[in-house]
């Protein structure tokens, strides 16, 4: 296996918590890398060296927006149930934050996903999503106050049911 | 050294949680929120919005990769029909004239979602109007059911309990899948409605639920662990919904 594909492989795992993070759905999520890595993989010759990461997470990012326009296109059928059957630790709280993420417009949760689950800096966001660090920084600002928001919205309606 | 009397701005304060932030103004930034609580508390809300993240999702990292996702299988038979899954999807159910699909499309196998639960709903149709032999092995031997269907499928099949919605367990057979062995198994309740349960391997690991309706049949189909389950039954969705809920509470529970 040449060195490039060793250093695709070794993302994978990454790539799906995010894009799982991304699109919620694991199927989704999945079609998501998978077609991320034939994409990277066709390219191959043309990668002349540069941030393999970088270079993955931006060709998820757009492959989702392409995703959610071609969606937007079509009727909504939102899954009956929120079941995240793969949730972990404690797992009422997993499914607050993967609903509150739910909410988000796209390039926030992009924005809030790459830096605080990838880890990437805000240069790297910046150029994953083309936009200047200033825009990365607003973005990741209004995300975090909009699931901020979600979250405790979510649990004072609790209180106030029981 | 920057002035500690600058006031801290918001972009710092995220800059300070993603250490964005230069070193030299981090001691400013500490002292600002040992005096401005309103900011101290923001940025744990934001470490802690971290925290629920990593929990939820971390676990994906440690999962097996898939083995459409391998790198030396992808390099020999790039997948094509990519984003067509959708179309794909919803035209071989309108050519086979089959289930009206209700759910959000784009799926790692769509053919094999349909396989179930056309399955599922063929032996439902068979053997739901069945008066005198509906099963091979009757509710009154649970015990004796799930051990033989769980010896002879591979995995845990359960026959959960569904007293709480009114149904009580007529028993179960075992069935020819698409690609082995599936159980089948089902329920009544007192004014004579009936559910079953259809279960086979399947070789997604996990997906969410969906709904689909031809007639008066509905489904609700969704795979845990590798492991298929479609619930079929006339009546609303919100029966069905509440039934296939049961299902899936009772599998998680048991490890299933």
């Amino acid at each position: 296996m040449t060195a490039f594909r060793q250093s695709v492989e070794a993302m994978i795992p990454a790539l799906r918590r995010y894009a799982r993070a991304l699109a919620r759905d694991a199927d989704i999520a999945d079609d998501l890398v998978q077609d991320t890595l034939v994409r990277a993989l066709r390219s191959e010759r043309l990668f002349l060296g540069g941030d393999v990461r970088s270079w993955l997470y931006t060709i998820l990012t757009n492959l989702n927006k392409n995703r959610r326009r071609s969606l937007a296109r079509r009727p909504q059928f939102m899954p009956l149930l929120d079941n995240n059957p793969d949730a972990s630790g404690t797992e009422a709280e997993g499914r607050d934050i993967a609903r509150a993420l739910s909410t988000l417009v796209e390039e926030q949760r992009s924005v809030l996903l790459l830096v605080m689950l990838e880890g990437l800096s805000y240069r790297e966001v910046a150029d994953i999503q083309g936009v200047p660090i200033g825009t990365v920084m607003s973005r990741l600002a209004r995300a975090r106050a909009h699931v901020k928001a979600s979250l405790e919205g979510e649990r004072t309606a609790l209180r106030r049911v029981k | 050294m920057t002035d500690p009397h600058i006031p801290v701005t918001e972009d710092e304060l995220h800059a300070y949680v993603d250490n964005e932030l230069p070193a030299e103004r981090r001691g400013d930034v500490e002292a600002w929120l040992a005096t401005h609580p309103d900011d101290a508390a923001r940025v744990q809300s934001w470490r802690s919005m971290a925290e629920a993240l990593h929990a939820r999702y971390d676990a994906v990292v440690d999962e097996a990769v898939p083995k459409r996702l391998e790198i030396e299988r992808l390099v020999r038979e790039p997948r094509k029909w990519v984003y067509g899954a959708i179309a794909a999807t919803l035209a071989a159910f309108i050519v086979g004239g089959g289930v009206g699909w209700m759910a959000r499309g784009a799926s790692a196998a769509p053919s094999s979602i349909q396989n179930f639960t056309v399955h599922a709903l063929e032996a439902h149709r068979l053997y739901v109007v069945e008066v005198r032999h509906p099963v091979e092995v009757p509710g009154s031997e649970r015990a004796h059911l799930q051990a033989w269907l769980t010896k002879r499928c591979g995995w845990l099949v359960r026959a959960p309990e569904l007293t709480a919605a009114g149904l009580k367990l007529v028993g179960g057979r075992l069935l020819p899948g698409s690609g082995g062995p599936a159980s089948f198994m089902m329920y009544e309740s007192t004014s004579g409605e009936r559910f079953t349960i259809y279960t086979a391997k399947s070789e997604a690991e996990a997906t969410q639920m969906r709904f689909s309706s031809q007639g008066n049949e509905s489904t609700l189909f969704w795979v845990d662990r590798g492991v298929a389950y479609v619930v079929s039954g006339a009546g609303d969705r919100g029966r069905l919904t509440q039934i296939a809920q049961s299902v899936y509470d009772q599998m998680e529970k048991t490890g299933g």
